[in-house]
């Protein structure tokens, strides 16, 4: 048995502790630390003189080393690329980092927001930089961290989302601790998300680290838009900078977007100009209030409708050349259509039927006419990583721009204006004309589709977006959810015009990005001034409920409303269409569902768990007509700066 | 009693257009239930843009021979229901139940969707 390790200093505060505790109650008694009983000295020793000399004199060295952290300089460049926030679970192997941040730092430009999981600081970011146009910074273990953030990373890669993340590591495994540490090191840690980030490196030394942070951002910020990894070296942070003046930062220059080539937006143009049915179809395409702008007066030069596929907040649904109703229709008789930067250019203008066919993978058809001529504009293009599938099916088109859509719509839209034949003048009045029409008819079906199931029990999912609407209405609102699962009642009803008015969606569909993603936009809408409301969907947020938590302590006001459907929706069918297929039943257990698809026995009282969490909150709310009072409540937790969560039980969608 | 009353109208009209053998809403509203036809049409047959493309099975639905040949041999997005998995008594007490829905107010007498 190794015997008890004797240290002076601890040793004399141990005694100082021991006399103490004698005079307390045996409750403290029992915490006087074990190495104290263990040893059988005198109460003081008689310190030799070299002891006497380094207790009392002034030290000729100091206790701190001379010059400066390494982590002190890393945290210089960070704040030269001004990052608001860093979104992060704490971890051992950024420690040094962290100290500095803090220390050093003053926890501004980036403050520090705790986070309970790296899954939450990932997504967090994601949805700020919707809202913000900014990226943050994440810090997680490079390994365990990592492991845990990859989904959010995964989903902001197919959102076209700059995220910068480091993860922490120990490299020189002769130094590192054993154990944990080490456990918590690797070779290249980065390698687990290589294929989904767009850059990453390995800095071994601190002006690498400058160099290399500055171009993470950098080509973070550059479209298409893309998460970057770094591996942020233990020793690196710990070390000690001797010259601070020999390290130099590199200024951040923002890279110009890339736009479409000249000789191809004109002959672009000219087909738009000259088609007889044209349709715009924007999926991420305006990046800020200018591109909305833009797309507008596109739109309004040729007076062709436009789809919006609500990857961003493109078009204002309030505009008559907004025909997202008709939009099957529309692509249906087009001979011109103007993709811009889709996500999956094949499935809007084909179709794929899940209903076993040919050989059991589905029937797959044309919508378009044999003769529509298609265009392409996205810089998605750019990127060239090949192991994840996001690039979705090639669809052939006839003219595709390798560019940022939102960048060359200048561009366009002149060339468009100039190929515009005078004698098509009269037409193309007709068309708006015509599209105002069908808009004003789209809306009143719209309006007259919500009204069934108005007064059910579980609560409609169109009853349930405009009790919210009636509330927040007079408000300068952001719609920070996505809302597909809800039947897009917000998108359908609620006038939205403005470029914040909705944020898109996940990107990659991996769950448990809605509360965190509503969260990180909520974060951003706070610093401007905006009310945010989410529309949460309970298999969701229990990925990682966690973020409620984060929200109520860093106060983020946020009104989250649970779309609380009790189940995993979006899985039902798969499984109901699989079992009708070979004639037999899915449904076999306890619950409403297929087995395994169901989120009840027990039900989840969101109310609760909010409230565990330090969150005011209400519900669950089962009937229509108590919803008002509740949210009315909400709307004044929110608007005083604090979140609060309403927990609704809705039909399925 | 009063709802009862409610659903014996429309059923006794449905033994007029649809199947022969005897039909129970009530029990139809059961099997919508067990039988999953809620998770995508809803729980009053109002449908979903996101789910059954829009469509609504109820109020009016379709006539009995459309709605129970689409049911037991769509190729569509919503799988067939085969009398194995669906029985034809079952089919009929759901097509029971969506004829005794009432129809939804007007949109326009609705201050919240006249905002």
């Amino acid at each position: 048995m190794a015997r008890p390790r004797i240290d002076r200093r601890k040793f004399l505060a141990g005694v100082a502790l021991a006399g103490a505790a004698g005079a307390t109650s045996d409750g403290v008694k029992a915490a006087t630390p074990p190495v104290i009983e263990k040893v059988r000295r005198p109460s003081a020793l008689r310190p030799s003189a070299a002891v006497a000399a380094a207790e009392t004199e002034t030290p000729q060295i100091s206790v701190k080393p001379s010059g400066m952290p390494g982590s002190d300089f890393m945290v210089d460049v960070i704040k030269s690329l001004d990052i608001p926030y860093l979104p992060s679970n704490p971890a051992q192997s950024f420690r040094g980092l962290h100290e500095s941040l803090i220390d050093y730092g003053g926890n501004k430009k980036p403050e520090f927001l705790t986070c309970t999981h790296e899954e939450t600081s990932v997504a967090m970011a994601h949805g700020y930089f919707k809202i913000a146009g900014k990226p943050l910074l994440v810090l997680c273990h490079g390994t365990v961290g990592l492991q845990h953030a990859t989904m959010a990373i995964y989903n902001a890669w197919c959102d076209r989302v700059p995220v910068i993340v480091m993860g922490g590591t120990d490299l020189d495994a002769s130094k590192r601790p054993p154990g944990v540490p080490t456990f918590h090191s690797a070779q290249d840690v980065c390698a687990l998300v290589r294929d989904f980030t767009k850059w990453d490196d390995q800095p071994v030394s601190l002006q690498h680290f400058a160099q290399s942070f500055v171009r993470a951002y950098k080509l973070a910020m550059t479209p298409p838009y893309e998460p970057v990894a770094l591996a942020l070296d233990a020793e690196l942070q710990e070390m000690t900078v001797h010259d601070r003046a020999k390290l130099m930062i590199p200024r951040y220059v923002p890279t110009t977007p890339p736009q479409g080539e000249l000789n191809a937006v004109r002959e672009a143009a000219r087909l738009l100009a000259n088609a007889e049915h044209p349709v715009i179809v924007a999926d991420k395409c305006a990046r800020t209030a200018n591109g909305v702008r833009l797309l507008v007066e596109l739109a309004e030069a040729l007076q062709a409708p436009v789809i919006d596929q609500k990857g961003r907040m493109n078009f204002p649904n309030t505009h008559h050349l907004a025909q997202n109703a008709r939009s099957r229709a529309l692509i249906g008789e087009a001979d011109v259509i103007l993709g811009l930067e889709l996500s999956d250019y094949w499935n809007t203008v084909n179709a794929f039927i899940d209903n076993g066919e040919i050989d059991g993978t589905g029937l797959q058809e044309s919508h378009i006419k044999p003769t529509a001529k298609l265009i392409s504009v996205s810089s998605v293009l750019l990127n060239t990583k090949s192991n994840y599938q996001d690039f979705q099916r090639l669809q052939v088109v006839d003219i595709e721009m390798a560019a940022d859509a939102e960048a060359t719509l200048p561009a366009l839209i002149e060339a468009v204006k100039q190929a515009l034949p005078s004698s098509r003048k009269a037409a193309i009045e007709a068309r708006g004309a015509g599209m105002k029409k069908s808009w004003s008819e789209a809306r009143d079906r719209t309006r007259q589709a919500a009204a069934y199931a108005w007064d059910t029990s579980p609560i409609g999912t169109a009853r349930m977006a405009m009790e919210v609407y009636a509330q927040i209405k007079d408000l300068d609102w952001s719609s920070v959810g996505g809302d597909r699962q809800l039947s897009s009642w917000p998108s359908r009803l609620w006038p939205m015009e403005k470029h914040y008015h909705h944020i898109g969606g996940p990107g990659g569909y991996g769950i448990g990005y809605g509360a965190p993603a509503a969260v990180g936009a909520a974060l951003a809408n706070r610093d401007a001034g905006r009310f945010s409301v989410n529309f949460q969907p309970d298999g969701d947020m229990m990925y990682a409920p966690g973020v409620l938590w984060t929200a109520v302590h860093h106060s983020i006001p946020l009104l989250t409303v649970m779309h609380n459907n009790r189940g995993y929706h979006q899985e039902v069918m798969h499984v109901q269409r699989v079992a009708n297929r070979r004639n037999r039943v899915a449904y076999a257990g306890k619950d409403l569902g297929p087995i395994g698809t169901r989120i009840e026995n027990p039900v989840i009282d969101f109310g609760k768990l909010a409230g565990s969490l330090g969150m005011w909150s209400a519900g669950p709310i089962t009937e229509p007509n108590d919803l008002a009072p509740a949210l009315k409540k909400a709307v004044q937790v929110v608007k005083a700066g604090e979140p609060a969560l309403v927990d609704v039980v809705t039909q399925p969608r | 009693m009063i709802v009862r009353a409610l659903i014996v109208l429309p059923v006794t009209m449905f033994f007029a257009l649809g199947p022969a053998a005897a039909a129970s809403a009530e029990h139809g509203k059961v099997a919508f239930m067990q039988h999953g036809c809620w998770q995508c049409h809803g729980t009053v047959g109002q449908g979903s843009i996101a789910t059954s493309g829009g469509k609504r099975l109820a109020p009016d639905p379709l006539p009995w021979e459309t709605f129970s040949s689409f049911v037991r041999s769509t190729n569509r997005a919503m799988p067939p229901y085969s009398d194995k998995i669906l029985t034809d008594g079952d089919l009929e007490d759901i097509y029971a139940y969506m004829q005794s829905i009432p129809k939804p107010l007007d949109a326009k007498t609705i201050p919240l969707l006249n905002p």
